[in-house]
């Protein structure tokens, strides 16, 4: 595994830069980019770091986007081996330089695009795109979370996996149960083995 | 136990000067960060029954739309929403105010997390925990998909049309696995001109009306 160093930092702000306005859809989308970029080419981290990190920021509290942030620091880690001081400043100065990457030129173009829409709500073309996307992105969510479990096998390979994520939706969907109860009974089974 | 119901949202008034709203930048950014806190996997079911059914900031309809907008733009679809919705009350200020209320402390627990699972990552049990929550969270975004459904029926495009989009565009996504840049040209684009067509028939009956 290569180092990683403190003029490295350009090349990882660079690439992260460059990922945040073709993240339609969340950062989540530009995962196989970043693979190849911090895995495949620079061997900042290994495959084993690279998908335990998002993993672990999926199961965090906040917006998933925090996995780069995760992504970052992992990287920093990678660092040849210095005083324990220095690794952690590294990190750091890592994991700010992908989470601005990452966020500040599609939060940069949402706002102005936001906001130009928003000015002019009442003209038919913006209207039109709104109600026109909005079947569209409701189908999305029902995808993002089929391809989300189909991830970890199809229905055969993992008919309890699929039952937890059918039972979560429904009661999402019907009622006003606590969303934590269900993350901590998800958790707890799979601690367990059970699923 | 029986399970609290859903209560319809119709409650909430239609113009938006008579809706609740943040009091202060300090308000939006505390509402926002215990969203954010409280959204494990992702923030959008939190974030959709806080907004819509508990503040009700927003209604459902209102929802749909910017919700179309942050994820059809580049970028965290709820980073974005959040985005525009603190933009909507205290302009570029409510923006960053929202901005930091969805990213800072998050970001901080999810360090405190890695440094403290990083020498227990590897056992079973972690993993499997990860998995069972992974598993709740796919069904947690696609429940409140499902939420979202009423909202189409006072879509301009009729009813038929919204629900031949919702199951082509399933079909493509998630079975056949299309490109989201392709669905969005295929499906998207047909569809805005039908919306358009809609609304300009809508409000030609309107102006013969008046």
């Amino acid at each position: 595994m290569n180092g990683f160093e403190v003029s490295d930092l350009w090349g990882l702000l660079g690439c992260f830069v460059s990922l945040s306005l073709m993240s339609v859809g969340g950062a989540i989308a530009t995962v196989p980019e970043m693979h190849r970029y911090l895995v495949a080419q620079t061997h900042w981290l290994s495959e084993s770091q690279f998908s335990a990190s998002i993993a672990l920021a999926q199961a965090a509290p906040g917006p998933n986007v925090l996995f780069v942030a995760v992504l970052g620091w992992n990287v920093g880690l990678a660092s040849t081996p210095l005083g324990a001081p220095t690794a952690w400043a590294l990190s750091s100065a890592a994991m700010a330089v992908s989470m601005v990457g990452i966020i500040l030129p599609s939060t940069t173009l949402t706002y102005f695009a936001a906001r130009w829409g928003h000015q002019n709500r009442e003209r038919a073309p913006v209207r039109a795109f709104k109600q026109s996307m909005a079947p569209v992105v409701v189908a999305l969510l029902i995808s993002t979370g089929w391809l989300l479990t189909s991830s970890h096998g199809n229905v055969q390979e993992a008919p309890l996996l699929w039952l937890l994520t059918l039972a979560s939706a429904l009661l999402v969907w019907k009622t006003r149960i606590h969303l934590l109860w269900l993350l901590a009974v998800g958790a707890a089974l799979g601690a367990l083995g059970l699923i | 136990m029986s399970l609290p119901i859903a209560p319809p949202v119709a409650a909430t008034p239609s113009h938006p000067d008579l809706r609740p709203r943040p009091a202060s930048l300090i308000a939006l950014f505390w509402a926002i960060n215990m969203m954010a806190l409280q959204g494990f996997g992702g923030v959008l079911a939190v974030v959709q029954r806080e907004l819509v059914e508990k503040k009700q900031w927003l209604t459902l309809e209102e929802f749909v739309e910017d919700w179309a907008v942050a994820q059809i733009m580049p970028g965290p679809n709820v980073v974005n929403l959040a985005l525009m919705v603190g933009d909507r009350y205290f302009g570029w200020r409510g923006a960053l105010a929202a901005l930091a209320g969805m990213l800072l402390l998050p970001l901080l627990v999810v360090m405190v997390l890695t440094i403290a699972l990083s020498g227990v990552g590897h056992l079973a049990q972690v993993q499997g925990a990860l998995r069972g929550m992974g598993a709740v969270s796919a069904g947690l975004i696609a429940g409140t998909g499902l939420r979202l459904v009423p909202a189409l029926r006072s879509n301009v495009m009729g009813l038929l049309v919204c629900t031949a989009l919702v199951g082509i565009t399933f079909i493509s996504i998630a079975w056949l696995r299309v490109p989201l840049g392709w669905v969005l040209l295929g499906l998207g684009l047909p569809a805005f001109f039908w919306a358009l067509r809609q609304i300009h028939q809508i409000q030609s009956r309107q102006g013969e009306g008046a």
